[in-house]
């Protein structure tokens, strides 16, 4: 599905992805965990092809293709989904309106026709109470006046609507209250498919109690220094990131 | 596909006008130029009582006056540069036939017809719009207005300037410069002397128009200006709602538009007046496009009177225009709800004039700029309490969209306040689509287009939701095609 190898990545002059190699396959989660600012979003932005960073060196293969080579909308249109860690406003724009657009774009774009306004509520409906959001969202601008937890439950909603290949999670667990978390989870859950692989970045181990992982990262300093199974996160909780970053420096 | 979003909003500026087809139709067209003979000639063509003639003869007497001073030919205020227009270089008439009136639809040219039907707005009597009654206007002439029977029955004249003229003269006389005065400014008086043709409604008292009424402008016949009146009356108690539509064909040269629209209301009577201004606006290095020098006011007479300004401008070289509300009624309330669109090498200044002079006077401006290309769009507005306007109220809000980074935005807010009761609110905002909400949307597999399409349409929404429902869908389309880039 996804294959990173040696991923190099800057803004503004300053390196931030200094090698990342990283293998998913079709239907797998990972987590990938680690102190802020050691890349994780930067990860996730390069993947959806944000255009501020510039990639130095490395590659990207998704789904047999050079993910690098396409536009930012293409990668969408092809199945990469990122669930934003600060989900965007878009004054004035509904929510209804922002998704029927995102929906039909994706259906021209595979040869079928637009989706019928009764088939688009419906399926809205579903996804809506799959994350328990309040279909009276539906009808406000995207993101505007959104609750934290709204914001992070409108983004799983979105991608239960667009059914990508590849989800890629940024902290969706921050801002969210406990029950919410567990919803969202159980979202996520009923969503996995074996055609369907994970991205999921996070600081808790709670949200790997819920989402369990097949392989946990651990990202330092633009790097993944660490990978293994979810016992992995259970020992971070425990003891911090101090003792993987000894651990390199004396590798 | 564009690269970057810079270089596809360069070309959404460059975007193509659709109208720029012209009509071939033999036509009535006096010869260029401009002095008191004009005058009277087209008050003879126009079968003109008496006094209408005095009257324009006194107007053309005032431009000559004002016309001898620079500052009042071509003020210096506006955010605006052009070459002024060369009155003596211009055509003042020209109607589609050697008649000045149609009497019926069979005598209109089938061309004509089809030129209304292509822009939309089907004349012939089995394909006429429905709940929509029309006026639709070639040049100088009228050439059919629609429903018209149907409004009689309720004591509603909804008919061309020139049939008002001479079918109900007392009203003619009574309103016609009562509230813009030929001596208003000098595009006024310019209209007051050679008008051609334009819209007449009178609502009686207590009365409700079961339909929106609309006028359409057309400018075919090249070299020719468009001088039309527009008035408005409304009596106590009635309502109702008036949309105006205009196109132009693409010439090079640039015409002239200097139109006058009044409006009365009286106690308790509500207008909404709407405009969908697509007059052609050059090509891309600035050649040619309409110069749509436009006077508007309206005059809230009695108590509770309220009229409403709602326009969507997307076209013309220049626009100087500022609808406003003469607030003399106590409680009376005006509004004005704009989006300014500019793009290429457009030109905008446009805004409103709220002048409050009765007790618990309220106004509201709303104001959505948006500009592309090398364009310039600037607001400008007047918020005037006079002293014995009791607990006046305004609220003004003026938003301006920058795409891309050649394009300028401009706000210029008077406020004059004569009375310390006064509540007086202004709030203003520049901004650009940001590449955070543009990532977004790509995110989403929305592509540039259409997402620049999302935002612009969500930022001026809550204007275009306050049009007529069935203009409000041709607005949006509009926009849409405004905003579309190379494609079409
Ligand atoms: N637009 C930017 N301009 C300059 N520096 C940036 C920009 N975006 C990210 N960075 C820097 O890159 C580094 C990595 O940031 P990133 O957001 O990827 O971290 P993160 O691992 O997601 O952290 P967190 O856990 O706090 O979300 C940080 O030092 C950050 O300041
Ligand atoms: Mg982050």
């Amino acid at each position: 599905m996804l294959q990173i190898n040696n991923l190099h990545a800057r803004i503004e002059e300053q390196n931030i992805l200094k090698g990342v190699d990283l293998t998913v396959s079709a239907g797998e989660v990972h987590a990938i965990m680690g102190p802020n600012g050691s890349g994780k979003s930067t990860l996730a932005s390069v993947l959806a092809g944000r255009e501020e960073f510039e990639v130095t060196d490395g590659n990207v293969l998704y789904q047999g293709q050079d993910l690098l080579e396409m536009e930012p909308d293409e990668r969408a249109l092809e199945g990469v989904f990122l669930a934003f860690q600060y989900p965007v406003e878009l004054p004035g724009v509904s929510m209804n309106n922002f998704l029927r657009q995102a929906l039909n774009q994706q259906r021209e774009y595979r040869g079928e026709e637009p989706l019928s306004a009764g088939a688009f509520l419906k399926r809205m409906k579903a996804c809506a109470a799959l994350v328990d959001l309040d279909p009276q969202l539906m009808s406000r601008a995207v993101n505007d006046g959104f609750s934290g937890g709204e914001k992070k439950r409108n983004e799983i909603f979105q991608l239960a609507m667009l059914e990508p290949r590849l989800a890629i999670m940024d902290e969706t667990d921050s801002g969210l209250d406990i029950d919410a978390l567990r919803t969202v989870a159980d979202g996520v859950n009923a969503l996995r498919r074996n055609d369907r692989s994970f991205v999921v970045i996070t600081h808790y181990q709670r949200l790997l109690d819920y989402i369990i992982p097949d392989t946990v990262h651990v990202m330092v300093d633009g790097r993944i220094v660490r990978s293994g199974g979810k016992e992995l996160a259970l020992d971070l909780e425990k003891k911090g990131y101090d003792w993987i970053r000894e651990e390199t420096v004396a590798v | 596909m564009p690269t970057t979003e810079t270089e596809f909003l360069h070309e959404v500026a460059a975007g193509e006008y659709k109208y720029g087809w012209e009509t071939n139709v033999e036509a009535d067209t006096i010869p260029k130029g401009l002095d008191e003979d004009v005058v009277r000639l087209i008050s003879a063509k126009k079968d003109e009582p008496e006094w209408l003639l005095a009257w324009r003869l006194r107007a053309w007497r005032h431009w000559e006056k004002l016309a001898a001073n620079p500052e009042e030919k071509y003020p210096r205020w506006p955010h605006l540069k052009y070459t002024e227009p060369d009155f003596r270089n211009i055509t003042y008439y020209s109607s589609p036939s050697k008649k000045p009136r149609y009497e019926s639809l069979d005598e209109v040219d089938e061309d004509l017809l089809e030129t209304f039907k292509r822009l939309g707005i089907p004349l012939a009597e089995q394909e006429k719009l429905a709940g929509v009654a029309v006026d639709a206007v070639l040049d100088s002439v009228s050439v059919h207005t629609t429903f018209k029977e149907e409004l009689a029955e309720q004591g509603i004249i909804f008919c061309s300037f020139g049939e008002a003229v001479q079918e109900h003269p007392e009203l003619v006389q009574k309103y016609m410069g009562s509230v813009v005065p030929y001596t208003d400014n000098f595009y006024a008086a310019l209209n007051a002397a050679v008008f051609s043709d334009g819209s007449f409604c009178y609502i009686p008292k207590g009365v409700r128009c079961p339909m929106e009424l609309s006028t359409y402008f057309r400018i075919n016949q090249a070299g020719t200006g468009q001088f039309e009146r527009t008035l408005i009356i409304a009596e106590e108690g009635s309502y109702v709602s008036y949309l105006e539509g205009c196109t132009a064909p693409m010439r090079d040269e640039n015409q002239l538009h200097a139109a006058v629209v009044e409006i009365v209301a009286e106690a308790h009577a509500e207008v909404k007046y709407s405009t969908i201004q697509n007059w052609y606006p050059g090509d891309n290095e600035g050649r040619g496009g309409v110069f749509n020098f436009v006077t508007k006011r309206g005059i809230c007479k009695g108590d509770h009177a309220k009229i409403s300004w709602t326009q969507l401008e997307t076209g013309s070289a220049i626009t100087w225009k500022y609808p406003s509300v003469i607030l003399k009624g106590d409680r009376s309330v005006g509004e004005f709800y704009s989006v300014a669109f500019t793009k290429g090498r457009q030109q905008a200044d446009t805004g409103t004039k709220m002048v409050h002079l009765g007790k618990n006077t309220k106004s509201t401006i709303i104001s959505k700029g948006i500009s592309g290309g090398r364009s310039n769009n600037s607001y400008r507005g007047l918020v005037k309490i006079n002293k014995g306007a009791e607990n006046a109220r305004n609220f003004s809000q003026c938003d301006s969209m920058l795409l891309g980074d050649r394009c300028g935005a401009h706000t210029f807010p008077y406020i004059e306040i004569k009375n310390p009761s006064a509540q007086v609110e202004h709030e203003a905002t520049t901004s650009k689509i940001g590449e955070d909400q543009m990532f977004y949307c790509f995110q989403r597999g929305i592509g540039e287009e259409a997402a620049i399409k999302l935002i612009v349409n969500g930022f001026c929404k809550e204007i275009l939701a306050k049009l007529p429902m069935e203009f409000a869908v041709e607005a949006q389309k509009l926009l849409d095609i405004e905003l579309e880039g190379s494609v079409g």
